[in-house]
């Protein structure tokens, strides 16, 4: 049996994908999602083996809902946009199919995903899915995390800084920090470089936060932020905050 | 008009040359003669330069120009008249005396006339030629201005059309009759959109009339999610408004409110008269603390340069956020001059 999880915001939308995928007798369709917390949670609970996923959603997109997924799963987008089909395909989805599709578009995006799922692990093509997606990055203007059950927005000026903390970041806020399963080369790309700086190799700083730059000895400095927490910069670190405060 | 007063004062001038060499002592057929003649001449030279004026109007620099067209003109005038008098009258040896003693007099008063015609004619050309311009480049900004209007009108999303088209797919299926329905919303709708004119200003009530096939048709798409209130006052269903006006506010309003909450939403239009102004209003649920802090989406920005467009204000739109509501106010004033001008 094949598990699949629907994610769509309209009802009806997810009523014509079950349609057609009550034609196919090895699928069964575990559970209907009305948003991105709904859908992490069926997708935590089923682990399916394929997820039928809008893009524009309620509150996170399904991008972000994505991000949330510590597991590798195999995606086929159903969207109305046609802009997002480069960045589905870098986060290496299946199939993406555009509203209306009709069932033989439907079909050949099934078949393509039992090809991909009987000849190669499903592992190896899906865990790229949460890596590096994004080859062409576009500035982010929020970050969605997930504490335990929690689904949490955090909008980017709200983060005081981003430290590395092996396969995750840890994000801090004014409510502590959220782990997410990103590194650091992502962040560094993707938020305003004048806003953020990579100040050492296991550190980001929101410039805002810093009230003071101490230096200890030569070559050695350490930024105070408002919340009196201190970061080490690297020397190209230290440097690369002067350039950006104008020092 | 100019030509023909411009006759009246050759015509008035050769009977003047007539009775001045009566007086002089020659028969009134001599002085005719001379009179038509020279008359003649300087009417076809002037017209020569009229003529040329219409076809080449000299740039402002190059108006010396015209003053030597004249004098060569009018001193062609003088000679011409001279030579063919004194041809005809050979005998008659006080008249080609007269003849040869007014030529100064003859070719001063030729370029009097000859040079009144040109400057004429070239201050009513300059005067053409800046008024034409100055229409071409009226006639251009209306169309730049329509040509906007039409392209803010007509920002339909397509994204609204596929999605509908897939919930007539999905409903094909199940329930026909439904799915046919929708077609027939859809259709009207569309209809509604295509063929609005902006210089048409339209009833509330028309375009309410409108705005709901819209609202049911995104009804039927997101199913009891959304739901609409519309208090419209019963003074203001006759005010009038631009076509196609509420739509992006409306779909502007939906998308903020469905995709920012996950609850239910509720949209409310709500209509009223005020200083014989019409206000519409409307309200739409929103989460302050994860709605993108972009401000007015590109859906009000281009309502509010088509305000603008269309009645020269930039205050006839407003956004207030009261809590977790977000209102959209728009002002429509009734003063029909103020669309027209």
């Amino acid at each position: 049996m094949i598990k699949s999880v629907i994610i769509d915001d309209e009802p009806l939308a997810r009523s014509i994908v079950k349609e057609y995928l009550q034609e196919d007798a090895e699928i069964e369709v575990m559970q209907e999602c009305g948003d991105g917390f709904e859908g992490v949670k069926a997708i935590m609970q089923h682990k399916p083996d394929v997820v039928f996923l809008d893009i524009q959603m309620p509150k996170i997109t399904g991008f972000e809902m994505l991000e949330l997924i510590d597991f590798p799963i195999s995606v086929i987008f159903t969207t109305a946009y046609d802009e997002y089909a480069i960045k589905a395909f870098e986060a290496h989805a299946v199939d993406y199919l555009l509203k209306p599709f009709s069932k033989e578009r439907f079909n050949k995006a099934l078949k393509k995903w039992k090809e991909q799922h009987n000849t190669t692990d499903t592992k190896s093509n899906t865990t790229s899915l949460l890596e590096d997606g994004q080859k062409q990055p576009e500035e982010q203007s929020r970050v969605v995390v997930k504490n335990g059950s929690n689904i949490k927005i955090i909008p980017v000026g709200d983060i005081h800084y981003i430290e590395a903390y092996d396969d995750y970041v840890k994000i801090f806020t004014k409510d502590g920090y959220s782990l997410k399963k990103k590194t650091m080369n992502y962040f560094e790309q993707t938020f305003n470089a004048q806003q953020f700086v990579r100040v050492h190799r296991s550190y980001i700083l929101q410039i805002q936060q810093i009230t003071k730059i101490e230096t200890l000895e030569k070559d050695s400095h350490i930024a105070l932020l408002k919340t009196g927490v201190k970061i080490p910069l690297s020397k190209t670190g230290y440097v690369k905050l002067k350039a950006v405060l104008g020092l | 008009m100019g030509l023909l007063y411009a006759l009246f004062f050759f015509l008035w001038w050769a009977v003047m040359h007539v009775i001045v060499i009566h007086r002089f002592g020659f028969s009134w057929q001599t002085a005719l003669i001379d009179s038509t003649i020279n008359n003649t001449l300087l009417l076809i030279l002037s017209f020569a330069m009229v003529m040329a004026l219409h076809y080449y109007t000299p740039s402002r620099s190059k108006s010396l120009m015209l003053f030597g067209w004249s004098i060569i003109l009018s001193m062609a005038c003088a000679v011409l008249s001279k030579l063919v008098l004194s041809k005809i009258y050979e005998g008659d040896n006080a008249y080609v005396v007269i003849c040869h003693k007014s030529f100064l007099i003859r070719f001063c008063i030729a370029f009097l006339m000859i040079g009144w015609v040109m400057l004429f004619s070239w201050i009513t050309n300059t005067m053409k030629s800046k008024q034409e311009s100055e229409a071409r480049k009226t006639d251009a900004e209306k169309l730049l201005r329509e040509a906007e209007l039409t392209g803010l009108r007509q920002q339909l999303q397509p994204h609204f059309l596929f999605n509908s088209l897939n919930s007539i797919s999905a409903l094909a299926g199940s329930k026909p009759e439904e799915a046919r329905k929708m077609i027939q919303q859809l259709s009207d709708f569309l209809r509604g959109t295509l063929k609005k004119d902006d210089q048409q200003m339209l009833s509330l009530q028309e375009e309410l009339k409108h705005l709901q096939l819209y609202l049911d048709i995104e009804k039927v798409r997101f199913g009891h999610r959304l739901s609409t209130e519309i208090n419209a006052n019963e003074q203001s269903m006759s005010l009038l408004l631009p076509p196609l006006l509420l739509q992006p506010i409306v779909e502007n309003a939906i998308k903020f409110g469905l995709y920012d909450t996950t609850g239910d939403v509720t949209i409310q239009i709500t209509t009223k008269t005020e200083n014989s102004d019409l206000l519409i209003s409307i309200t739409n649920p929103f989460d302050i603390e994860t709605a993108q802090p972009k401000g007015t989406g590109f859906g009000l920005k281009s309502v509010q340069r088509r305000l603008y467009l269309l009645f020269f204000r930039n205050d006839l739109l407003q956004t207030n956020i009261n809590q977790n509501l977000f209102t959209t106010t728009v002002i429509i004033p009734q003063q029909p001059s103020a669309a027209n001008t």
